[in-house]
């Protein structure tokens, strides 16, 4: 009998610079034939200390490095760490204020959800995905745009408001070398009224959008092989590992912090909580395929809302929100109440508090230590995307190679949130 | 709020003599427990069915070397005319009245729907506290990072190895005394053919100090 060959465990790298890591992810991995054995994923790499420079600066001078964390979902970590203030402070934003940041949120979390179908169908293989969900993501980051100036990193929210109400008018496109004036009309056609009626309009083309992602997708039988029973987790063990968001409903436990501890307008309006059964790949996706409807269906509700009622989207304490730029010119208490905010911010009373907002990505907490100073003592960033990771090793082992990649994406992971 | 108070009670029904305090405040309920204690009121936590805290939500460190310091003197200082910067190398050694270091624990019931915090402060010369791996397995990078960041060794953790900082890496950047700018620089040496480093080449400064007023603003 010919004696088989001797077969040893492979070792090898994978990253940090792969196109497929979603960022900066070093992978040891280990594999026996092309089975994953071992799997060491090295984090780090994208490290920039944001919690240690948040306690060198005042608190609104963080807000910016909030976008930074989570690049795909610029608004929600903004939310996260001003309700932490907030909470400390004891304000509360004006209603308007609420319902706008609610509004940015469920935005984002299209936004979110769009990168990650197209980034995880491109992993997986289809192409033309990608494309599509950016077609989509622009017309998001012009009413990021529109509302803050900034078409990613925002920094939009303040603690007892956002930075200014929404315009009445959403930019339009100018004839250029590249567009004549036909053709900008043509681009220029839902831009004719304000940032309301273009959300407005969006909403009324997105659905449709998702029920062509759904038939390039849900029902292709390669979809389902590369993703049915890919990475599977249950109920037990994914609360175990500290899985929440979508990670979470995908295993069928319906938690979801916008309905079990709503903050903002959350307990006024209608949504849905989808949940998955199996706790697969394919799962996660029919469950963030869901979560768009139901995100749409909340922007329709606020805007609906924000078209009846005006009024202040910052709360009038000049403590704590500077005045307005025409009162600075005219009143002595405002240039004081705007030279204090700028040069040295407010004191938070002495304190810890820990808020949490239903992120894109799971349950994101900001907690905050204040000695009673300008500047925060600690301020620690519950990433998403943290334990989801951490938990990948069990996600994949047993799996092929090729699935390495399924589950990667299928977290929905960005570094900027897990190196912070 | 009546929820939590009813938790607070219950919670010192049944940890009441590890309890060392609890607050209420800002809706969230803290429980400061001592170091060595911590797994038998992890058990607790966790097995209970009407506590049941089967979600370990974040795990961190905290650093209070500069605790209540502050880098602009707001009080006493008009007398001596506009210099109202505090001279840093007075708060290098600062008497402290309490343990130096904390490790700050959240848990959630997703059942019963409550949050709860607990912290065990960790004396420097100390700085050990025992894992909570096998109790919540969602520990095991929390407790890393910790042990990156803060140098606070989880006793029994299966793989305490450094999380985020660089290979090689010397110090825990998260530790008050460890300067903003970091000690260290990296750089190619054209002569070396290879990536070197070197003492950081830059000054430390503040731009906006860290202000403590007390106007009572806070205190009704």
């Amino acid at each position: 009998m010919e004696k088989l060959p001797e077969i040893r465990n492979y070792t090898f790298n994978f990253g940090p610079q792969h196109p497929a890591a979603h960022g900066v992810l070093r992978l040891i991995l280990e594999v026996d034939g092309e089975t994953i054995v071992r799997a060491d994923p090295h984090i780090g790499l994208l490290h920039r200390a944001t919690e240690k420079l948040a306690e060198s600066k005042p608190y609104n001078h963080t807000i910016g490095y909030m976008d930074r964390l989570d690049y795909v979902s610029m608004m929600c970590n903004e939310h996260g760490y001003v309700l932490a203030i907030e909470k400390l402070l004891g304000v509360t934003p004006p209603i308007r204020a609420q319902y706008i940041r609610v509004m940015f949120d469920e935005i984002t979390r299209i936004l979110n959800h769009l990168l990650w179908l197209g980034a995880h169908a491109l992993d997986i293989g289809a192409m033309s995905m990608f494309l599509y969900c950016f077609r989509e993501r622009e017309d998001l980051l012009d009413c990021y745009e529109a509302a803050s100036g900034a078409r990613m990193h925002a920094t939009y929210y303040r603690p007892g408001g956002v930075y200014r109400d929404l315009p009445d008018k959403m930019p339009q496109y100018k004839p250029s070398i590249w567009h004549n004036a036909k053709e900008v009309a043509k681009l220029n056609e839902n831009r004719q009224g304000s940032l309301l009626d273009f959300i407005w309009d969006f909403t009324n083309r997105f659905p449709t959008r998702v029920d062509e992602y759904e038939t390039l997708l849900t029902d292709n039988r390669i979809w389902k092989q590369r993703t049915v029973n890919i990475g599977v987790i249950s109920p037990e063990r994914a609360i175990a590992l500290g899985f929440t968001g979508p990670m979470l409903r995908a295993c069928g436990v319906e938690w979801d912090l916008r309905r079990k501890q709503p903050y903002e307008v959350y307990d006024q309006l209608d949504f849905k909580i989808p949940i998955g059964l199996r706790g697969d790949t394919y799962s996660r996706y029919l469950v963030r395929i869901e979560e768009m409807r139901q995100s749409n269906h909340i922007i329709r509700q606020c805007v609906e809302w924000l078209r009846k009622n005006p009024g202040p989207v910052i709360i009038n304490n000049q403590k704590i929100a500077p005045p307005s730029r025409v009162t600075m010119k005219k009143s002595m208490e405002a240039m004081i109440h705007h030279f204090k905010l700028m040069t040295e911010g407010y004191a938070l009373p002495e304190g810890e508090a820990y808020a949490a907002i239903e992120h894109p990505k799971g349950e994101f907490g900001v907690y905050l230590v204040s000695d009673g100073a300008n500047k925060p003592y600690r301020l620690k960033i519950r990433a998403a995307g943290f334990p989801h990771l951490a938990a990948f090793e069990e996600l994949v082992k047993g799996h092929m190679i090729s699935d390495v990649v399924t589950v990667i994406s299928s977290i929905d992971i960005v570094f900027g949130e897990i190196d912070r | 709020m009546s929820d939590l108070e009813a938790l607070h009670t219950l919670i010192h029904a049944e940890l009441n003599s590890f309890i060392q305090k609890s607050t209420l405040a800002y809706g969230e309920l803290t429980i400061e427990i001592a170091p060595e204690h911590i797994r038998e009121v992890a058990f607790i936590l966790r097995d209970r069915p009407e506590l049941d805290f089967k979600l370990l939500v974040d795990v961190c460190g905290v650093d209070y070397l500069h605790y209540g310091l502050s880098e602009w003197e707001t009080n006493a200082a008009t007398e001596k005319g506009f210099e109202r910067g505090v001279d840093m190398s007075a708060m290098q050694h600062p008497h402290l009245t309490r343990p130096r270091f904390g490790v700050v624990y959240h848990l959630l019931s997703l059942n019963k729907n409550h949050r709860i915090r607990i912290r065990a402060a960790l004396e420097e010369t100390h700085l050990k506290i025992n894992t909570v791996t096998d109790i919540w397995p969602a520990a095991n990078w929390f407790e890393r990072e910790a042990f990156d960041l803060f140098g606070i060794e989880f006793v029994g953790h299966p793989d305490l190895r450094r999380l985020l900082t660089d290979y090689g890496f010397i110090g825990h950047p998260f530790r008050k005394d460890f300067p903003l700018i970091g000690n260290v620089e990296v750089r190619y040496d054209a002569k070396l053919r290879r990536v070197i480093y070197d003492p950081v080449s830059i000054e430390p400064r503040i731009l906006e100090p860290k202000v403590i007023r007390n106007d009572n603003r806070y205190q009704e």
